[in-house]
């Protein structure tokens, strides 16, 4: 179940995104795509969740060509920059959404996602918020909502869309910990973008640094911090450090 | 009261009070004080005459095909309405710019010319008029003219109260309920209607009250066929024209009583909703 992503373009008018993206993550890989705003990293991830088509380029996860599954069969738990809660729905209505959506034959009971939403609510620590609105939420709260959300269809594959950055610092560190614990506990395959480089390097397995279309290193994040391979990538890492 | 405590956004009491007075006076000028003739002509002689007025024949055959051709033309803006503004809202494509501005067209052309164009294209003398009478089809001078005249004309309604809301929405919640499995059905009914579905209701209760009370675009394509295809505007028009003020005065009331209730109905809605319109304002 290892992803494989291979020549990967994207144009939108003239503004060329993705000039050729290639990279392989190992199953159950946590993988920072790290780089400045503008460098193509949300629109690679989009494309992984079939929210955007690429104009060239291959993907392959599980075996599947992955770019012929359509969006909603990809089962990819993606959650959004701005987390794009269902407003009208409280709590428990949206993690149950991806169950309640399914064809009749594969719905699980009523009892059965009721159950399902309390051991998410559990997972994310949300207990006894589950007959709340989104707007009565704080963005921490909000973040871990959006996350159960993407967790309950059973994701194949975890696509975070800088998953902290509405937050403040302290919420941050502390969700940072929590994130990585439930990582490792759930062995997902896990991509997340993000222009923070400390984020990158604590969280990750492995570490992309994006810039203007292209990825600039890919590796360990030691071996990133200690042989950046270009200017860009010893620039960004620096001007963030200080 | 202190200047020191005044809110920097605040102008002085004399301006707000200078500006409220100006804003009552022309309101209750223009907008109230000849509600209240119409209302006051019509009971002039007490309930009775309004009564009979109302009661006639063609008074009601009129209220009927009112009624009649706001029930056909209300709900089919509504469906093309949320269709138009799904399309512009949500989707990028070229020519958007274009749609946009054919879907302002009825409210920047002169109502006479919309009847006008279908007389033109459906008419004896015009495009399709043979072919429809000999296969013995009316539209112009029939209830289907009416139909279509009021249609064009109060297309904007729903589809202008949409667009905006729908843009500012973005497709954010869309594409979560896709990566979650949804189909578009399943999309549109537990993620795009709801949250949309206080603009639709606006956007229908200004299109009901548009359809009812049109005048110019009916008036071209009904012919003024008593009984048949009057319509309240056009018998309130005719009854006037016949020196029947009172019952001219009798049934502008009743049209007015409807536009009245469609915007209490709106202001209730508000008042009943207001905390569940707050939150889906609060993005």
């Amino acid at each position: 179940m290892s992803l494989t992503v291979d020549g990967i373009t994207k144009r939108f008018g003239n503004f060329e995104a993705l000039k050729g993206v290639s990279f392989t993550a190992p199953q159950g890989a946590f993988v920072a795509l790290l780089g400045p705003s503008g460098s193509g990293k949300t629109t690679l991830l989009r494309i992984l969740g079939g929210l955007e088509f690429p104009d060239a380029g291959s993907v392959h996860f599980a075996d599947l060509n992955w770019l012929a599954v359509p969006a909603r069969e990809r089962r990819t738990g993606f959650v959004f920059q701005h987390y794009a809660l269902f407003q009208h729905m409280t709590v428990e209505k949206n993690i149950a959404f991806g169950l309640a959506v399914k064809p009749r034959r594969e719905r699980p009971s009523r009892a059965q996602i009721a159950k399902r939403v309390q051991e998410l609510l559990a997972l994310v620590q949300l207990d006894g918020l589950g007959k709340r609105y989104p707007s009565q939420l704080s963005g921490g709260q909000r973040q871990r909502v959006a996350l159960a959300r993407a967790l309950a269809i059973e994701p194949r594959m975890l696509l975070l869309d800088e998953p902290f950055g509405a937050l403040d610092a302290k919420v941050r560190k502390e969700l940072r910990g929590w994130l990585r614990a439930l990582h490792e506990k759930l062995g997902l395959t896990t991509i997340f973008v993000t222009h923070d480089q400390e984020e990158a390097f604590e969280l990750a397995d492995l570490v992309a640094v994006v810039n203007g279309g292209k990825i600039e290193q890919y590796g360990t994040p030691a071996d990133v911090r200690q042989a950046p391979r270009s200017t860009f990538v010893r620039d960004f890492i620096e001007a963030r450090a200080n | 009261m202190s200047p020191r405590f005044r809110s920097p956004t605040a102008d002085h009491w004399s301006m707000r009070a200078g500006l409220t007075v100006l804003s009552l006076a022309f309101i209750g000028l223009f907008l109230v004080l000849p509600l209240i003739v119409v209302f006051g002509e019509a009971f002039a002689d007490g309930l009775r005459p309004v009564w009979a007025a109302i009661r006639e024949p063609d008074a009601l055959d009129a209220i009927r095909l009112t009624l009649v051709a706001a029930a056909i033309a209300v709900p089919l803006n509504a469906v093309f309405g949320v269709a138009a503004a799904w399309t512009v809202a949500k989707f990028d494509f070229p020519g958007k710019g274009l749609l946009v501005t054919f879907i302002d067209l009825p409210f920047s052309v002169s109502p006479v010319v919309s009847g006008l164009i279908y007389v033109l294209v459906f008419g004896l003398q015009g495009w399709f008029g043979p072919w429809l009478s000999a296969h013995n089809v009316h539209i112009i001078f029939a209830l289907p003219g009416i139909v279509l005249a009021t249609i064009f004309v109060t297309f904007p309604f729903v589809a202008r109260e949409l667009i905006p809301l729908m843009t500012d929405q973005g497709r954010d919640e869309e594409e979560a309920a896709v990566s979650l499995g949804a189909s578009g059905f399943s999309i549109f009914r537990r993620v795009t209607l709801p949250n949309i579905k206080w603009g639709l209701l606006y956007g229908v209760l200004l299109c009901n009250a548009r359809a009812m009370g049109e005048f110019g675009a009916v008036s071209v394509v009904s012919g003024h066929i008593r009984g048949l295809t009057d319509t309240m505007p056009l018998h309130i028009e005719v009854l006037y024209n016949d020196y029947q003020y009172q019952a001219a005065f009798a049934v502008a009331t009743l049209l007015a009583l409807l536009a009245l209730l469609t915007l209490a109905l709106k202001t209730l809605l508000e008042w009943r909703y207001a905390d569940e319109i707050a939150a889906m304002h609060h993005h």
